[in-house]
């Protein structure tokens, strides 16, 4: 776990990529192209990049105009503001099928200090409300590279939801996406933590820390929120004796918890906690500290998972 | 592209007769349609009507024939509710059928309350709407898209006055000429009410040409029921270079149906059975 990056950052290096080999690719921003780290596209592709100012409804609109016509829209902000513009996501893009690349930056809590005003808190809840909306979050560098480039081909809208601040890379450079289903990363018989987003990496450190312990966990990656992979879900929660875990910088309401456990007790009622952000709002604070009172790093994440098995 | 419409803005006695009388017909079919359906918003649909027949019979280049084809015009109705005018327009270009009309709102049928874009690629479905305020925004994507590709096709987005209330409608209005988007049009039908009221006391828009011609648009204003009028203004849009055109339409809600013209409370109900029969037999009498 050497190479650290920020998955925005991954997101801004990959859509460059992108844009050289596909004319279709267009991208809109407003006015945080320095921060989503869309400002390499449009530094690259001036003609391609459209700057909309502190416009969000106004840029959802006309990347729905855009992809109704063909091209292939990337629209970024914040997560909490694009998110927050759910009336023009729901029916100019959604409902019209318009083909949108919703990407949302700063996820969750760990946007630290800027406080809860900045902090995408209930952005899955939202889209994953909506119907024919995708809703994914890589979990590290090398995914984020993976899933930009399968967005360029997917049918449909769709929701990337990615970090501000820098993920350890756990995965391999021939790691190949494959939506719509979970990727097991580590085995385990005891119990099955279901992560999103930066809280892969620390529940693998979280199971490595309770395998010294003697406790078996499964570590399993859910970058695709949206269709949950019902089968692989159940089939992890059955191979651990149905003692389930969800780890997510979200609230715990509406997001991977959610899912999870709709999912459950539909098809294989299970013991389950939720580990996330509780019903409150946000606040400012470094990551590092905000992670430690939330429970959202490795040590709290196995602190959690010790008592929920014992 | 098929002759349901030249493509041209040409204003000639004889097309405009020839529009005038369509809209006539087409008239009587939003009564009917919305009597049948036992809910809509007739108000507006006639206010709109003149309007998007010119669109669809004269201005757009389209073809019922091959509706998905890249280069065909867009229009973008904005205002949702407005939509019986437009499936009047599409039963008679031939996209549906006109029995297909009177399966208006019921279950299954695929003339939904308010526009989706799903089922055909025809003029005035192209994007869903209905949730105010949201067309120009997509009407300004698609203008942009034709730019990047050449310009091989116009956008049209008819707004409704109530909606110009909405703030979205005025982050389009800003960004629309940064983009010197002169391929796109605006045209607002200023039918002066909306559901709660007339729009001057619900919250008053004006002075509208002011505020727009500050925003750097192309201002024209018309009586949006002289289809002459219209045609030449949508010829003053084509010979705009380098920033939109906002028409301004002045209308009638209502407009033929002599008890509903200018009543607010036509806005979102439909004729009962009574109703429709009195406005019918004065339609076809004009």
């Amino acid at each position: 776990m050497s190479v650290k990056k920020a998955t925005r950052q991954a997101f801004g290096e990959a859509l460059v990529r992108l844009g050289e080999e596909r004319q279709d690719i267009v991208v809109l921003d407003a006015d945080l192209a320095k921060s989503t780290k869309s400002e390499l596209f449009g530094k690259k592709f001036p003609e391609r990049f459209f700057e909309m100012g502190i416009q969000e409804a106004n840029m959802l609109g006309t990347a729905a105009g855009l992809a109704l016509c063909g091209k292939v829209p990337f629209a970024c902000s914040f997560a909490c503001f694009i998110t927050g513009r759910y009336d023009q996501i729901r029916i100019s893009v959604a409902y019209s099928e318009a083909n949108v690349r919703i990407v949302g930056t700063h996820a969750g809590i760990a946007v630290g200090d800027d406080g809860y005003s900045q902090q995408g808190l209930e952005d899955i809840a939202l889209m994953r409300a909506l119907p024919t909306m995708a809703v994914i979050q890589p979990a590290d560098d090398v995914e984020t590279e993976a899933v930009v480039r399968y967005l360029a081909d997917h049918e449909g809208p769709a929701y990337l939801r990615l970090t501000r601040q820098n993920v350890d890379r756990i995965h391999s450079e021939d790691y190949v996406f494959r939506f719509g289903r979970i990727e097991t990363l580590r085995d385990g018989k005891d119990a099955v933590i279901f992560a999103t987003g930066a809280q892969v990496a620390e529940s693998l450190r979280a199971a490595e820390a309770l395998a010294a312990e003697g406790i078996s966990v499964r570590v399993v990656n859910v970058a695709t929120l949206k269709p949950l992979d019902v089968e692989g879900v159940v089939e992890a929660a059955r191979a651990c004796g149905g003692k389930v875990i969800t780890a997510e910088d979200h609230s715990v309401i509406g997001g991977l918890g959610s899912a999870v456990a709709e999912c459950l007790a539909e098809h294989f009622p299970s013991r389950m906690l939720r580990i996330g952000v509780p019903d409150v709002f946000g606040e400012s604070g470094s990551p590092a500290d905000l992670y430690r009172k939330y429970g959202l790093d490795a040590e709290g994440i196995a602190k959690k998972v010790r008592e929920f098995l014992r | 592209m098929h002759p349901v419409s030249p493509g041209t803005p040409r204003a000639d006695e004889a097309t405009v007769r020839r529009l005038e009388e369509i809209a006539r017909r087409l008239r009587v079919d939003i009564v009917e349609m919305l009597a049948k359906a036992g809910s809509g918003h007739p108000g507006g649909s006639l206010s709109a009507i003149d309007m998007v027949v010119a669109l669809y019979f004269q201005v757009l280049r389209h073809d019922p024939q091959n509706p998905g084809r890249p280069d065909r015009d867009r229009f973008v109705l904005s205002k949702g509710h407005g939509v019986p005018a437009v499936y009047a327009c599409m039963a008679e270009a031939g996209y549906v059928s006109r029995e297909e009309l009177s399966t208006l709102r019921r279950l299954g049928s695929r003339l939904q309350g308010h526009p989706v874009s799903s089922f055909v690629l025809a003029p005035g479905v192209e994007a869903c709407t209905g949730s105010l305020g949201q067309g120009l925004s997509v009407a300004q994507g698609m203008a942009i898209a034709s730019k990047l590709d050449g310009e091989p096709f116009r956008v049209y987005c008819l707004l409704g006055d109530g909606e110009m209330q909405e703030g979205q409608v005025w982050e389009a209005l800003m960004s629309a000429p940064k983009y010197r988007l002169d391929n796109l049009v605006a045209i607002l039908d200023y039918n002066k009410a909306q559901i709660d009221g007339f729009v001057k006391d619900v919250m008053d828009i004006e002075p509208l040409r002011e505020k727009l011609e500050s925003f750097n648009w192309h201002v024209v204003t018309i009586d949006g029921h002289d289809i002459g009028a219209f045609l030449r203004a949508m010829e003053e849009a084509q010979a705009t270079k380098g920033r939109p055109t906002f028409v301004i339409a002045n209308t009638v809600k209502g407009k033929g149906v002599s008890f509903m013209e200018g009543v607010v409370d036509w806005h979102g109900v439909a004729p009962n059975a009574e109703q429709a029969a009195r406005a019918i037999e004065e339609l076809k009498r004009s």
